[in-house]
């Protein structure tokens, strides 16, 4: 975890209460940006944090892939998705907690405790987080 | 500053070869000296262009090997990874050997090993090149194709069968190509009903797994005269960059490193893209031929779908594109690609191109790493 509190490889964070936030990075020209980063798109570091779990996304693109790495779902439906937080978009890409989706579609996240075997693909497991949000049409 | 001349190419038989990455360079090493007439310790510096020996076959330090096998000792060597784009980022490094004047014969090689691996490894090993937040999910290059190919189609209403016909195209042109992994045409049907790998886009606008290995001779343009009129010089050539994480970037359809690479190599050699005669562009993907062609200028935003269709991009059209085969039909042995596609537009503006040969006096070659995070451009004129 960074010292601003995020988890930079969009790992969740815990709250005090204990439930995962997908927190993404503010910076202070207002910009956002999931998963933060150390500068921001204009060149400053982050000034603090958006808990994106709090809103809902819509799908911008979408595929669903047949030929997965080891230790990934098979087949693995993602989404590159935006969301508008108080007029300023943010995307973020993730695995899709359904069937089906489509580009338009409203969607929300949703925790996962491990989105991939760490242990089966070729990166070492204990250099990043596991865990994070999924995106669940809203009905 | 003198002009850097590429005075000899070679490469290898692309496809599932049975040697290991060692000898894979030391073939197309020894291949491209040959042919130029040059001896193994005239070369001063010595770059081999690799993303993954050590994570492919556990085989690292490839650069001295390298020396040690084509006895080009005490040539300075470095290994170059820029992952897909590491022979693109091999052409410019061994440009800037030659350039700054540290080096008055620099050779190239670039090659991979892969196939020894499940579709699955192989696939794990460039994924890592991937943000931690993108590689939890499971997300891959192919997989990045795949939301972008649906993310161009929708927002440009161009038909999914345009990207089938790219593949159409490029098979047919590595038809003529000796080197070739797919030597085979495919019919757009085929094509269109072949299996599903990451929706909308299915294996045949994929291109395969492949071992092979490429190389190219530097020099100032004065030493190359003293071997042979028939070199070609590197007009302009330039890198660049886009985000690490790909969702990040404002239009998910523009490859801000290929606008960017290109501008500054089109700046250095005083062309634009209406110079360009020939060109070869990094379709790892089908969909990439189609951005490339747009983001590098040579038609509209929206409307680089429109050229296969209308013939254009074909070997006989006004703008020929990968004329080899592409990667898509030739294969796509990591670092060797960026040096295949510089051998393929040398042979194009030397006239030694063969059966695939066009009208071309410039060519334009484009390197994509990642899925456009690095990209280096390269544009070659033939000896005048």
């Amino acid at each position: 975890m960074s010292e601003h509190g995020q988890a930079p490889d969009g790992g969740a964070d815990a709250t005090n209460d204990g439930e995962p936030t997908m927190d993404a990075a503010r910076y202070p020209d207002g910009s956002l940006t999931y998963p933060p980063h150390p500068i921001g798109p204009g060149g400053q570091e982050p000034v603090g944090t958006v808990d994106l779990s709090e809103y809902v996304a819509e799908v911008v693109t979408w595929t669903t892939s047949t030929a997965t790495p080891p230790g990934v779902r098979q087949p693995n439906t993602l989404a590159i998705v935006e969301f508008d937080v108080d007029g300023e978009p943010v995307r973020a890409i993730g695995q899709v907690a359904a069937d089906a989706v489509e580009t338009g579609d409203t969607v929300r996240p949703v925790y996962c405790e491990e989105l991939r075997d760490p242990e089966a693909g070729i990166r070492e497991p204990e250099s990043q987080a596991w865990d994070g949000f999924r995106f669940e049409p809203v009905a | 500053m003198e002009r850097v001349a590429i005075m000899g190419a070679s490469m290898t038989q692309f496809g599932q070869r049975d040697v290991w990455i060692r000898d894979l360079l030391a073939e197309a090493g020894h291949a491209c000296l040959d042919g130029a007439g040059v001896a193994p310790d005239a070369v001063e510096h010595l770059y081999v262009s690799n993303m993954a020996s050590g994570e492919f076959e556990g085989q690292t330090g490839i650069s001295n090997a390298l020396a040690h096998d084509l006895a080009a000792m005490p040539a300075y060597t470095a290994r170059v990874d820029q992952t897909s784009a590491s022979g693109g980022a091999g052409v410019y490094a061994a440009w800037q050997s030659v350039a700054s004047g540290a080096s008055d014969m620099t050779l190239l090689v670039g090659g991979e090993r892969m196939t020894h691996r499940t579709t699955a490894e192989a696939t794990d090993v460039i994924a890592s090149l991937t943000h931690p937040a993108e590689y939890k999910h499971g997300v891959t290059l192919p997989s990045f194709a795949g939301l972008t190919a649906r993310r161009y189609l929708e927002r440009y209403d161009a038909p999914r069968e345009a990207l089938g016909k790219i593949a159409v195209k490029n098979h047919r042109n590595g038809v003529d190509n000796p080197h070739a992994q797919f030597r085979k045409e495919v019919d757009l049907d085929t094509v269109l009903e072949s299996p599903i790998v990451a929706d909308p886009l299915r294996l045949y606008d994929f291109c395969p797994i492949t071992d092979g290995s490429a190389a190219l001779l530097l020099c100032p343009e004065s030493v190359a005269r003293e071997y042979t009129d028939a070199y070609a010089t590197i007009s302009g050539i330039a890198g660049a960059t886009d985000t690490h994480v790909v969702h990040e970037r404002a239009d998910p359809t523009t490859m801000g490193g290929v606008v960017d690479s290109a501008d500054e190599a089109y700046r250095m050699a005083d062309a634009g893209p209406d110079d360009v005669d020939v060109a070869e562009l990094h379709d790892m993907f089908t969909i990439l031929e189609v951005l490339q062609s747009e983001d590098l200028g040579f038609f509209e935003k929206g409307e680089g779908w429109r050229a296969v269709e209308e013939g254009v991009t074909h070997r006989d059209g006004d703008l020929p594109i990968n004329t080899s085969g592409g990667l898509k039909s030739k294969g796509h042995p990591l670092g060797a690609s960026g040096v295949a596609q510089v051998y393929e537009v040398y042979k194009q503006v030397t006239g030694a191109a063969g059966p695939r040969q066009v009208d071309a006096g410039t060519g334009l070659a484009c390197n994509v790493g990642g899925f456009g995070n690095c990209v280096t451009t390269t544009i070659l004129e033939g000896a005048v």
